[in-house]
């Protein structure tokens, strides 16, 4: 039986940053907790706030489920997380501008040129593209899960548009609301800076043609999207427009938004749709969510395109093996955070391995994400193994494997009362001018009894994320 | 030669339309081969947008037209002096890897029949010979006939009906390549056609990647490799990613289009 590092309860003792929910939880009758909870429900349906899951049917407007208990972590656990992943997304960074220039990184052998230039992420249409502030990503979601006291592992890298920020905002605000005491004799660092910190990040990467202050947009592909919600209410608290493709146009040298007092030129662009829909003139003709002629417009510096196009090259399941090998490359640094060991189906010796421990693996597909196409072996049935293995013989290059982490658990609200569950962690990294990080992020929990997946599409849930002050 | 370039594509929309945006690759490349005396794009009404050179080496520009407008014109004229490098693309400065050009599109993708042609060349000595022994495979495959395909016409359709344009040619040569594993892509330009049965003068062709070489053209459907002949403008994955002109109108009018080029050798 695995031991899973519990974030609360060590060897009986209760660690020192949940010490005072100890004593909450413990003054909370069931009653009162069904109640609290019943509470939390309506306050996030009244906000709005709801998950659609692509392909898995039933209602597109369920919640995700909100568990009460937080997840808390030191001031000082923090300090060496913000270090590692500051580290990570100022690597991840110059990798970009060094794939889409010189290619020294390939030329040095030290990723092979294969994952990059044949990677289906890779945008020709950028090679040269230097784009201001020598930024590609400005929003860097990096997954963490926690195996011990100082273990910390990072599970993968989100470099294009990583979602769920606003459930860390929202989750902090209804556990603000409805336990007001908490937020009192906890010391606990406030995350509501967040918006205006993603919103002068943007401003600070406007185009050198930009004349005053920079005009933000965010870019939705429309109210069908299954984070619709997050457009909406991040462009509401960081007060820019939030527009579709049809609001904007492309007039000469630049872009404009259509107003009530006129066109307006547009400077940055925060869009939440994919490369492929950006511009039906430069990718996919048949794009009816994009803009025609922005990417003409983002090539010779009238706008900037947040994150850049192209900017998925450097979180393919297969490059983040080597987001190590860039730290050392690029910052002459050695990673703070671990990457987990991964096999490359792709390659003999690594397939070999892995198909014959098929049954202690996890398996993901390279360009799969959401939980979906993911093997967890220890949790799978033998067809269920069996009908994996099959699938990576027939596109080894597709799957990555990993061992099987110990996730650590955090005490979580159940039918029964309190029991641990598994948990990992997504931090939003801003990078523009400076590079800045909210002390928090949004912590997912596999709500069922021993799961370890925690994405939302497959039974997870989300708790408040506390960094304690110091 | 020193050739003349003039070259009219008219829109002509049904109802008026909002607003017309393009993305020009209307700019001879700049190689050993070639070079410009004088050249000049204009777009009737149009706003220039910005001009840049992107990481394939192509002069990219942004055009735009406030509607309500029924008809625009674009017009490309100069003069362009060229050699014959035999067609190597020498001296072209760029930034995107060959082996970026292993990518597989919709239109170029190796079908079953494609593969088959391409498994012919494989025995071949060296990837030069392959490549030759693929243009001609194409060309034997493919017969030259106008109005066989359509612009949307893929590789693989074009080899199963036999038929096809420079277009399917380039498409199929690429196709078979990357096959073999050479990088390959597609390159739209202009080809002066002295004498009988002038096929287009606005012309497409493909670039094989060869080792320890570069770059090589290959015209499948005139059976050689560009010369003096030959202007190129610019390259792509396939036949719209390299289109010369990309282009949309806002307002949902049904659009004709009319292409009028010439290209002249001018006696120096």
């Amino acid at each position: 039986m695995t031991d899973y590092f519990n974030e609360m309860y060590q060897a009986g003792g209760v660690r020192a940053p949940y010490a005072r929910l100890e004593d909450w939880m413990r003054a909370m009758p069931a009653e009162l907790r069904s109640l609290k909870q019943a509470e939390a429900e309506a306050l996030f349906r009244r906000i709005g706030i709801t998950f659609a899951v692509y392909g898995e049917g039933g209602d597109p407007d369920r919640l995700i489920p909100f568990d009460m208990f937080p997840r808390v972590f030191t001031g000082a656990e923090w300090a060496r997380l913000e270090k590692g992943i500051k580290q990570r997304a100022r690597a991840l960074n110059a990798f970009l501008v060094d794939i889409y220039g010189r290619g020294e990184i390939v030329r040095a052998g030290r990723i092979p040129s294969k994952l990059v230039y044949q990677n289906e992420a890779y945008e020709k249409a950028v090679a040269g593209i230097k784009p201001p502030k020598g930024v590609y990503s400005h929003i860097v979601g990096v997954d963490l899960v926690r195996t011990g006291p100082d273990e910390f592992f990072v599970l993968e890298d989100n470099c294009r548009t990583p979602s769920g920020v606003s459930y860390m905002l929202e989750n902090r605000e209804i556990m603000m609301r409805m336990f007001p005491d908490l937020f009192r004799e906890n010391r606990i660092e406030p995350v509501d800076r967040y918006p205006e910190l993603l919103r002068r990040t943007l401003a600070s990467v406007a185009p050198e043609k930009c004349e005053g202050e920079p005009v933000v947009v965010l870019l939705t592909p429309g109210h069908f999207n299954s984070a619709y919600y997050e457009h909406s209410f991040l462009a509401d608290l960081m007060g820019i427009e939030l527009v579709e493709g049809q609001d904007l146009f492309v007039q000469g040298e630049f872009l404009y938004m259509r107003t009530t007092e006129g066109p307006r030129r547009v400077d940055v662009v925060y869009r939440r749709i994919d490369d492929a829909f950006i511009d039906p003139l430069c990718f996919r003709p048949d794009s009816m969510l994009g803009v025609p002629g922005l990417m003409d417009v983002y090539r010779s510096g009238g706008v900037s395109i947040c994150s850049a196009p192209g900017a998925g090259v450097a979180d393919d399941k297969a490059v983040y093996t080597f987001v190590p090998e860039m730290i050392r490359f690029y910052l002459g640094e050695e990673p703070l955070l671990n990457n987990v060991p991964t096999w490359q189906c792709g390659k003999a010796d690594d397939l070999k391995y892995v198909l014959a421990n098929l049954g202690e693996l996890v398996v993901k597909e390279v360009h799969g994400s959401g939980g979906y196409g993911m093997l967890v072996g220890p949790k799978s049935t033998k067809e269920q193994v069996e009908s994996f293995r099959a699938r990576i013989m027939a596109d080894p290059a597709g799957y990555i494997a990993q061992p099987t982490l110990a996730l650590s658990t955090t005490p979580t609200f159940v039918a029964e009362g309190v029991a641990p569950r598994h948990v990992d962690l997504r931090p939003y990294c801003l990078v523009g001018e400076r590079i800045e990080l909210v002390p928090g992020g949004l912590t997912r929990v596999a709500l069922k009894e021993g799961s370890l997946v925690v994405n939302s599409s497959q039974g997870g849930g989300v708790k408040d994320t506390w960094v304690l002050a110091e | 030669m020193l050739l003349s370039v003039d070259h009219v594509t008219t829109y002509r929309y049904d109802r008026p339309v909002r607003g017309v945006v393009q993305s020009h690759r209307l700019v001879p490349s700049v190689f050993d081969g070639q070079k410009v005396r004088d050249w000049a794009v204009t777009v009737s009404d149009g706003l220039a947008g910005g001009a840049f050179r992107d990481g394939a080496g192509d002069r990219v520009q942004g055009w735009t037209v406030r509607g309500p407008v029924t008809e625009i014109s674009v017009h490309v004229r100069g003069t362009v002096e060229t050699v014959d490098l035999a067609g190597v693309l020498r001296g072209h400065r760029e930034g995107v890897p060959a082996e970026v050009y292993l990518c597989d599109t919709l239109a170029t993708q190796a079908d079953a029949a494609l593969a088959e042609l391409a498994e012919q060349a494989r025995g071949e000595a060296g990837q030069l010979a392959q490549a030759h022994k693929l243009s001609a495979l194409v060309s034997d495959a493919i017969a030259y006939v106008p109005g066989a395909t359509h612009a949307r016409t893929t590789a693989a359709e074009a080899l199963a009906q036999g038929q096809g344009v420079c277009q399917d040619h380039s498409q199929a040569l690429i196709a078979v390549a990357r096959h073999l594993g050479l990088p390959a892509r597609y390159v739209s330009g202009y080809l002066f056609a002295s004498g009988d049965g002038a096929p287009e003068a606005a012309h497409a062709w493909a670039e094989i990647f060869v080792a320890g070489l570069g770059w090589i053209g290959f015209d499948a459907s005139n059976r050689c490799c560009p010369d003096d002949r030959y202007i190129r403008l610019g390259s792509g994955f396939d036949a719209v990613d390299a289109a010369p002109i990309r282009g949309m109108a806002r307002g949902g009018a049904a659009e004709s289009l009319d292409v009028a080029v010439a290209v002249r050798q001018v006696q120096q």
